[in-house]
């Protein structure tokens, strides 16, 4: 309860520093907000041109399903990675004033979600020139982003605590980062993969959240029970085990900064 | 309603030394493998110490370089935790230990008004009604749309000092902030103060300047090596503290 009260007040402070993130990322940039949406089409029409020249898949509707994929896996990465140095790089603040810390991670978080929010723009856009047969199940579209915004506050919780203690985490990640691409089927089916390597997918959250947004925005099928329970609880595990570490070692951080 | 504005009591805060060296792989590889024990040196920032702060008053901390000053501060705004012992706090509190603490140098002024706001726990409606008046105190608006990063670090702690006073804090602590601003800023800066003090903020003040601490406090703690070395009015403090200040 008293956490929740410190919450309240705080939440002003959230809005600020998820503004403050969004204005410093395009300030100074003549498109400015424009290349949320931009960079993300810019991005598919270079793979998607690579991959229908190279390796040839056979995927209907090709462009959205490289989209889709694109945008849910660039969001992880960049909210986790935001997260993870979210408290280093607010090491001056946190020696001279007195906050909650988790502040700083969760706003990182947001802020990547809230450009995630735009860029959704872009879906719009293509599914507007593809013609693709838009149903009332893409109204559900939230529920597959709000699952992935659950684990990825999770993650960054964690990845921020790790990253005071174990610098070298910075330099790590962005490999496990580049493993994890490949895991998710961002620009391949899954059905060119063997069973094994399917077995292994399975071990990976991004994989159920890109399918169950693939179902609801391109294929048009209501998301069965089991998928969503499946998302929810890595969600929830990973919100968990983020909170506690953080609380266990909150107080212990300011002598590491 | 106590009297009692803050209650410090037999606080001791320590430091692990060891933590700034080994924070690598490599560097814990090799120590594991040479067999070597990750040495703690442990240092006591502060010992023990104990002492209560009336409401209303004017409380000076006293000491040399590195002698836990600062880390008694940040006890108090409940930056650091102690290690042991306790502290009690009655009321809110300003910590000035940085002016400007969580501007962002991109932002513009007008922009970090609001930012810096919220970090120290104020409404954005709250700011908006404020924001003509901390201008006006910081003598910035022939710059309120250039971004921080161009200003100079006395503008920084004008703007930061006229954030930080525009709201009637019941703890006010001031870490040696007022050297950078100009003399005439200086003077302002003093005279705000007075007005919270006559408003009955209770004020804590770390300084070098015997001439300001016997100017502006009532009474005053010595700090030495961590440890409590005397308790008192401003007068006794400052005079023992310049006897011994080799110490």
């Amino acid at each position: 309860m008293e956490y929740l009260k410190t919450f309240w007040k705080y939440k002003e402070l959230l809005k600020e520093l998820v503004s403050r993130d969004l204005k410093v990322k395009y300030r100074r940039s003549a498109l400015g907000y424009i290349w949320s949406v931009l960079n993300p089409l810019l991005m598919m029409i270079v793979i998607s041109v690579v991959f229908s020249h190279m390796f040839r898949f056979d995927i209907e509707n090709y462009t959205i399903y490289l989209l889709t994929g694109q945008l849910i896996y660039n969001f992880f990465s960049e909210a986790t990675n935001l997260s993870m140095t979210s408290i280093l790089w607010s090491g001056s603040l946190i020696r001279k004033v007195h906050l909650p810390k988790y502040i700083f991670p969760l706003s990182r978080t947001l802020s990547a979600f809230v450009n995630l929010l735009f860029s959704l723009a872009a879906i719009i856009i293509m599914l507007i020139i593809t013609q693709t047969k838009i149903t009332p199940v893409i109204l559900l579209f939230p529920l597959p982003l709000f699952y992935l915004l659950l684990l990825c506050i999770g993650i960054g919780l964690i990845l921020s605590v790790v990253a005071v203690y174990f610098r070298d985490m910075l330099h790590l990640y962005s490999v496990f980062l580049t493993a994890l691409m490949y895991l998710t089927p961002i620009f391949y089916p899954v059905s060119s993969l063997p069973d094994y390597a399917v077995n292994i997918l399975h071990f990976n959250p991004l994989f159920h959240i890109v399918n169950m947004f693939r179902d609801i925005v391109l294929y048009g099928n209501v998301p069965t029970l089991r998928a969503n329970i499946i998302c929810l609880s890595m969600g929830i595990i990973s919100i968990v085990i983020g909170l506690l570490i953080f609380k266990k070692k909150q107080d212990d951080f300011v002598m590491f900064l | 309603m106590s009297k009692i504005a803050i209650k410090v009591e037999n606080v001791s805060v320590k430091f692990n030394l060891a933590t700034e060296k080994v924070e690598s792989l490599k560097e814990y590889f090799v120590n594991f493998v040479k067999g070597n024990k990750r040495k703690i040196d442990e240092f006591y920032a502060l010992n023990d110490v104990s002492f209560e702060i009336e409401k209303g008053d004017t409380f000076a901390i006293l000491g040399s370089n590195g002698s836990g000053k600062s880390t008694m501060l940040k006890v108090i705004s409940g930056i650091y935790k102690p290690t042991t012992g306790s502290i009690e706090v009655n009321g809110t509190i300003a910590p000035m230990i940085e002016l400007g603490a969580g501007f962002d140098m991109e932002l513009t002024a007008r922009e970090n008004v609001f930012l810096n706001g919220a970090v120290l726990g104020y409404s954005r409606t709250f700011m908006q009604q404020k924001f003509e008046k901390i201008i006006d105190f910081a003598e910035l608006w022939d710059f309120i749309d250039v971004p921080v990063k161009n200003y100079s670090s006395g503008m920084q702690a004008r703007l930061g000092f006229a954030i930080a006073t525009q709201v009637k804090p019941d703890v006010l602590i001031v870490d040696e902030i007022l050297a950078v601003g100009d003399a005439h800023f200086q003077e302002k800066c003093e005279k705000k103060m007075d007005e919270l003090k006559s408003q009955g903020t209770t004020l804590i003040l770390v300084s070098h300047s015997i001439k300001q601490v016997l100017s502006t406090c009532k009474n005053a703690a010595w700090i030495n090596k961590g440890k409590l070395m005397m308790l008192g009015t401003a007068e006794e403090v400052c005079a023992e503290y310049m006897k011994n200040k080799d110490l």
